[in-house]
Order: structure tokens, then sequence, then C-alpha cells
């Protein structure tokens, strides 16, 4: 996973609430047994017309918005499945950093194990956003993790993340390699495992 | 001892190492897998050169992506093919205990757990899938995570975690007849909304949940994550145990007796404290249908399709608008008046044997209306034997409906059963979004009973005259 510190990018809006992941990756796309070759397919149905080119009516489609690699959304942004595919798509997409009042739970994790950072700023901030980067198509902002700040032409919101979160997307950390430096602690564990939990087979 | 909640009792007994400011590190007693979320966990432990750490501990099953016709012809979708043979060459390089399409065994992940007697009280249970919150009806602590996550399970037995905070809903009272557990799940989720759940796990409670078959609760607590809520758990009690008694892989014997004893411990002591609690009377819930494209856009069938003005300016607004447009449904009409063209009864949510016999006892005799195409999808293989030797399969034939074999089918649309664009279902699984059940297809929530009373009617229809008037 990369490492992600300050992000500088273009702002696309997707102004709907509770975006689920069957919109970001349609279920076709779930057959693959890879991790990647899923960017084509984020937010298929409503980025392509019958034919396969190009809707352009899609606010993604914009050609300012191209190469935009910070998403500003609506609440419960990533709510339904546990489809990691739907982060992986929006990080081969280009996205690096998701900005929405809300996230749904898993899809937030998924997130993090990717190293996309999910920022939770309250409503009217996030439509704040939505409207400058609808109003000023390519427009442009500076995410830095690492001082938790937003910062563009005119702009400057700080923003809370959870420590050890940034922690993690800073040195792009691996979870399965931290957990694994607490063995010991998961073999005392099944010493001492509740004998009723372990009846059964 | 401070009094504790069933959620909190059961972290606790799991914690395997916690540090302050960081997630804590949880013991999974009971891992499934599918052959969806799976290859990609497989494929990064291989090139780390990791192995599975508790096998034994490791479920694998086909349900996701699988056709539903006969067992006897090939998988015909190369790309499901292939995910299919690769789960079965995961689960022999691993050891990994695997219910393949043709296993008496096999089903959809959260049919067969339960059924097989893994699900059981207490336990820590996960799956690379949104709704293994349905295992939380034994009074377990089962939630959905995403392949790194099952990657990580593989590798560790563990999952690092941040404790979520717990939600009581007390659905109190009596239900009303022809009200069923789909519509206490729709008529929740209906009053909190889609995120109302959201960082909570939830303990259902209550009289109304208390009278519940095992079936039932497995139903609200699968819609759980429909709630946002990370988990939904039910107390154990003598209906838990009594459902659990003899099943192949739940304790025998006197173990059986020692961890009744043990699962008897399990719920919230008197006085524990919630972060939040909902109360809902269960007489004032009616059998719901959906009208939009998100779980929580309801209304009872004695209602109708919402008006505009109903919502707030704004997102939400917006939000009803597209699901309006989506949906092809105009603002106040009655949603006895709004007709299907199919029917699907199944998926995690509602395709267990008592749902299958409820469905049963409204077709009986009748025949679907022939605008209609109906069908019944078991959820799982044990359930369609049991189904086909009660004869349920001949009352659902007789009437017109397909009998098809176990999977998730046409919940997701991931196999080759899917809605053609504008189609209009009656379904009792558990997603109503936009595509879920095929492009452009336009999906219903309902309860078993109204899905099987709109496959004869060809439109919704209020279950409680339907067995006023028989
Ligand atoms: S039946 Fe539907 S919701 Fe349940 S596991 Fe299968 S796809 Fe998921």
């Amino acid at each position: 996973m990369e490492p992600l510190r300050v992000v500088t990018g273009i702002v696309a809006p997707l102004n709907r609430p509770n975006v689920d992941t069957d919109q970001i990756v349609p279920k076709q796309f779930l057959k693959r047994i890879e991790r990647t070759g899923y960017g084509p397919a984020a937010f298929y149905d409503w980025r392509y017309l019958e034919d396969g080119s190009d809707n352009p009516e899609f606010v993604l489609n914009k050609p300012a918005y191209r190469g935009a690699s910070i998403l500003v959304t609506g609440k419960n942004f990533g709510c339904g499945s546990s489809r990691e595919h739907a982060p992986w798509a929006l990080l081969e997409y280009g996205f690096r950093v998701i900005i929405a009042p809300s996230f749904a739970d898993i899809f937030n994790n998924n997130c993090l194990q990717n190293g996309i950072l999910t920022i939770t700023l309250p409503e009217e901030q996030v439509q704040e956003l939505i409207r400058l980067a609808e109003e000023q198509p390519g427009m442009k902002l500076t995410v830095d993790l690492e001082q938790q700040e937003i910062r563009g032409d005119g702009i400057q919101i700080p923003f809370e993340v959870d420590e050890f979160k940034r922690f993690r997307l800073l040195n792009g950390l691996d979870d399965i390699g931290l957990t694994l430096q607490h063995e010991d602690a998961i073999a005392a564990y099944e010493q001492r495992r509740p004998e009723y939990l372990t009846y059964g087979k | 001892m401070a009094p504790k909640t069933m959620f909190e009792k059961i972290w606790d007994a799991h914690v395997v190492y916690e540090e302050p400011g960081k997630p804590t590190l949880i013991y999974v007693d009971l891992h499934l897998t599918h052959e969806v979320t799976s290859p990609q966990a497989f494929e990064g432990l291989r090139l780390a050169g990791r192995r599975v750490r508790r096998p034994d501990l490791t479920i694998a099953t086909v349900d996701h992506a699988i056709p539903t016709w006969s067992r006897d012809l090939p998988v015909t979708d190369p790309i499901a093919a292939t995910q299919l043979a690769t789960l079965a060459a995961n689960a022999r390089e691993f050891g990994i205990t695997f219910y393949d399409i043709r296993s008496p065994h096999q089903g959809i992940v959260h049919v067969i757990g339960p059924q097989l007697g893994y699900t059981q009280p207490g336990k820590v249970i996960v799956c690379g899938d949104s709704h293994t919150s349905t295992h939380g009806a034994f009074g377990a602590f089962a939630l959905g995570i995403g392949t790194s996550e099952v990657e990580h399970v593989l590798a560790t037995q563990t999952l690092p975690m941040m404790k979520p905070k717990t939600m009581e809903v007390r659905v109190e009272g009596t239900l009303p007849p022809g009200v069923t557990a789909k519509d206490i799940i729709l008529g929740i989720i209906g009053r909190i909304g889609t995120a109302g759940g959201t960082g909570y796990v939830i303990e259902y409670t209550g009289e109304a949940i208390r009278s519940l078959s095992m079936e039932g609760r497995m139903t609200v607590c699968n819609m759980s994550i429909e709630a946002g809520a990370r988990a939904g758990m039910i107390a154990p009690d003598e209906t838990t145990f009594a459902y659990l008694r003899g099943r192949p892989h739940a304790p025998q014997g006197a173990d059986f007796e020692k961890a009744v004893a043990a699962w008897r411990t399990l719920p919230s002591d008197p006085g524990a404290v919630y972060d939040r609690t909902v109360v809902i009377r269960a007489d004032e819930l009616e059998p719901y249908v959906t009208w939009g494209t998100n779980p929580g856009m309801v209304a009872p069938i004695s209602g109708r399709v919402p008006q505009l003005d109903e919502f707030e300016p704004g997102p939400d607004r917006q939000s009803a608008e597209r699901a309006l447009e989506y949906m092809g449904l105009k603002p106040g009409t009655p949603i006895r008046e709004i007709p299907i063209d199919r029917v699907f009864i199944g998926s995690c949510t509602n395709s267990r044997i008592e749902d299958l016999r409820a469905a049963a006892a409204i077709v009986r005799g009748h025949k679907v209306n022939p605008k209609v195409r109906a069908m019944v999808v078991p959820g799982s293989t044990g359930v369609k034997l049991q189904a086909e030797a009660e004869g349920l399969d001949q009352i659902f034939l007789d009437a017109g409906f397909e009998w098809r074999e176990a999977g998730c089918s046409m919940c997701l649309g991931m196999n080759p059963d899917i809605l053609a664009p504008g189609e209009r279902c009656a379904s009792t699984s558990n997603r109503n979004f936009e595509g879920r059940q095929g492009k452009g297809g336009r999906t219903h929530l309902v309860s078993p009973q109204m899905a099987a009373a709109a496959a004869l009617a060809g439109h919704f229809v209020d279950v409680r005259e339907l067995t006023k008037e028989r």
C-alpha cells in the first residue's frame, strides 16, 4: 500500500447521498480473481451509455474533472455490500481522497486497507466544496494529512482523523504485518480461549 | 461488577491484545468464505508466503455466482467457473473444509452456517459479505468484512477493530397477524434510516423479538447492515438452544449441556447501558413494501408512494426524486396498485424452510398470474431437500413458480438470473439498489407472504385481507 502524505489534485463533485457499492462497482465485475482491472468499472451504470461510449451527462465524464484525485460527495457514501472491489475501482480511477459528511463502516475500513483517505466533514462544508468544484470545474485542492488540513484558493479547512489511521496511511503500513508483531499474544489467547467456544467441530 | 451488554461480554471474551488509541485485536471463532470475496485474499497469502492460521475454524462454500438451474449442467459462464475452480483449489491448498456446488451442505453462507450448527452463541463470526450480521440472531457478534480483512483473518485469526457503540432496538408488544420478521426490520429501517445504525452494533430486544423463531430472528439480524449497523444481535434463549441441539457441528452430548450453561450467561445484564435506545411498538407495524432505491424508502401496504414535498428540500428530496424516476412510479400511487412482472422468493434474508412454508401456505391451490414470472430459490441444498420432503416444491410448481437449486441467484444477479430493464420485481431479498437485480430492474422488498400474494394477483396485495377472505 502506497503511503499518503499530501495529495494535490482536481476535485470531482458527485452530489448524491447514499451512493452504494452496487453503483460504485456493479456485480458483473466481481467475478475477477485479481485485485486490479476495476478502474474502467467504476460508476459503470452511470458512466457509460448503452453502446459503451461515455455518457456526457455524467459529471465525472466532464473533461475538466478528468484525472481528478479528490472526490467530494454526499452522506452515507459506500453503503451496501462489503465488496472491496469498490475502493479498488476508485483507487484505480485515480481517487486517493474522498470527502463526505459520512461513510458506511465497511467501506470506510476497506478504503483504509487500500490507502484511500476518507475525510468526514460537516454537511455544510461538504456542500460548499461541491458547489465550488461545480462552479470552477478543474479546481484543485491540496489535502495535507500531515497537517490535517485541506487547502486551496481561499480555502483552509482543518479535518479530524483518527491518530492510528493517520499513522498507517502516512507510512503505508499493512495491517497483517502489524498484527503479526503480536503473534505471541495470539498464541497466548488461544491457550485461554473460553472452553465453550471450542466445543463442536 | 458493572452490568454489561451482551455485545460487551462477547467483545471482552475475545480481546487478544489492546493498546490505548489503537484498534483492539479481536479473536475470530468462525470464518466463512465464498467464491467472490476470497480469491484476492488467498492470492495475498500466497504472495507473502503465509498460511491459514486456523483452517479448522474456516469453511468455504459457493453461492454468489453459481447458476441455480440443474446441478447436472455445467457452469457456462467462464469467469464464474474460474472463480469456483479457484475457491476449490484454495480450499485444497490451505486445508479448508469446502462445500462445493454438488455437496448436500452447499448453500448461501448465511443459511448453511446456522443450519449445520457452526453458528453458535458467543462466537465472533466474520465473512467477506455484509449480511454476515445474520448470524447475530444466535447471540453471536457477526460482521461483514472486506477482502483485505479476509486475508488478515486467514493469516492471523484475528481482526483489529475499534470498539463499536451499542444500540438497543426494542420492539414492544405482540406482532399483529400477517406482520412478519421482514416487516419488523423494514419498519425499523424506515424509521431510523439506512445510516441510522452506522457505528453501532444493534441488539434487538422486546417481546415481539423474543416471540420470533430462529428463522425470523435471522431475517431481522440479516438486514441490520441495511440500517448501516456493524452487526445485529439477539440474546440466545430456549428457542436458540432447541434450534442448535443435534446439528452436526454444534456441541454434542455433555458438551452441549456445558455450552448451554455458558450461553445462558451471555444476555445483557439488567441495567446494562446502551449508547442509544430506539423503542418501536409492534402493533404499529404493518406489512411493508419498499417504493424506492434503498431499503429505508418503505411504505405500508395500506399506504401510497410518497409525495416529494414530504421530504426535506436538499439531498433527501433529490434522492427521493431520483428514486421515483428510476422506479417509474408516480407520487401518490396506492402501493396496492403497483403491478409487478417478476417475483423472487429467496436470498439469505428469506429463503429458509419457514419462509418457504409461509409462502407455500399462501400459494397452495392457486395459480401465478399469467403476466408474472415467479421463482423460488431455496437458501441451501439442505433447505431444498427438506422442502421437497414436505411437498412444498409441488405446491410452487403446480401454481406456476420455477423451483430452483440453492444460491444467491437474483438477490444480486451475478448468475444468469436477472431482471430485464424496466421489469418490476417483488423480491424477498434485502437490497433494492439501482441495478441490483439487473440493469434498469426495479426491486420492491417484501416478506415471503407478500411476495407470494403478489405473484398470484399480479400486483401488491395486503396479506392480512387475503388470510381473512380464505
Ligand atoms: S443472498 Fe444476496 S445478500 Fe445474501 S449473501 Fe447472497 S448476494 Fe449477499
